[in-house]
């Protein structure tokens, strides 16, 4: 069971209050119609599968009902941060 | 047509004229008899509120003069601290994500409030009649907090929920927003469509303290 900080909320929850949504900053392209089948195509379906520091979309669903982010370690399943939509993150693969 | 009939015209009174009576989502169970028969001492008492008039608030929190606005309209402050609450005369407010609030009011003001709200609140906002969607349970008395305990992930200790905090939250199988109004009394706004299983719910959970009904 993940111990979750909502970013919105200000206090940690619990895990069946949420809902992972998969990986997050998948900015979707400017010109959909510039694009080729291939990269329109690895826009909507190709995900990441790291092993290791992932950053992922939640929903604080039976909360506030807000997206935000986390940075999370998909191998050891440690939470690095939450923060809200619109910022960076601190915790990096690189970092 | 003149300006103030269109605006009047926009907001729906939302209640049944006077010759339809508006039914509870509870209203099967009987309360009344329940509460006349059952026990009427014991460790857990559940109160039914029904036809609460609710109304969901959307309104931008970093916009001052929006705020204050609201504040007036509603006689009490609307705050951006999060899981927090507002109370007055006939009226609360409860904080339910940065742009949303929970307000309640007497069932028959409602419209009032819409209406008044359509005249004086600046600004881009959203203030919506959901309370035939939803519907309002007490739980109060020495146990409350363990009844609470055994079907929300929360934790319901003073020094983290306070008297006023807004938590929603899981709720059994399903969902609510949890105040609490004192150190043993919680409101639940909960959905209309579950009264009749979170009412069995609480019972049962309830029992082995033993359950006091009122109306
Ligand atoms: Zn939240």
């Amino acid at each position: 069971m993940l111990h979750i900080f909502c970013p919105h909320c200000a206090e940690y929850r619990e895990e069946e209050e949420f809902h992972a949504k998969g990986q997050a900053h998948i900015p979707r392209p400017l010109d959909p119609e510039a694009l080729s089948d291939k990269e329109w195509g690895e826009y909507l379906y190709f995900r990441k599968n790291p092993r290791g520091i992932h950053h992922e979309l939640w929903v604080h669903a039976a909360g506030c009902r807000k997206f935000f982010n986390m940075t999370r370690d998909t191998v050891t399943y440690e939470i690095h941060e939450t923060y809200k939509i619109g910022e960076k993150p601190t915790v990096t693969a690189q970092s | 047509m003149s300006e103030a009939n269109n605006n009047v015209r926009l907001v729906m009174d939302q209640l049944p004229g006077d010759d339809i009576q508006g039914r509870s989502p509870l209203h099967h169970a009987d309360l009344a008899t329940v509460a006349a028969q059952g026990s009427q001492e014991g460790g857990v008492t559940i109160q039914h509120h029904p036809l609460v008039g609710l109304l969901t608030l959307r309104c931008n929190a970093g916009d001052a003069d929006q705020m204050a606005a609201a504040s007036k309209l509603l006689g009490v402050e609307l705050h951006c601290q999060p899981l927090t609450s507002s109370a007055g005369e006939g009226v609360a407010v409860r904080w339910m994500s940065p742009d949303e609030w929970l307000i309640s009011v007497d069932g028959a003001k409602a419209f009032d409030l819409e209406t008044a709200f359509h005249n004086d609140m600046p600004g881009h906002y959203a203030l919506v009649n959901v309370g035939g969607g939803l519907t309002v349970l007490e739980v109060s008395g020495e146990h409350a907090v363990d009844v609470m305990m055994k079907t929300a992930p929360v934790d319901f200790h003073l020094n983290t929920f306070p008297v006023g905090k807004v938590v929603s939250t899981v709720f059994a199988k399903s969902s609510a927003t949890i105040r609490r109004l004192a150190d043993d009394r919680f409101e639940l706004v909960i959905r209309r469509s579950f009264a009749d299983y979170l009412w069995l719910w609480l019972q049962d959970a309830s029992r082995e303290y033993g359950l006091v009904v009122r109306t």
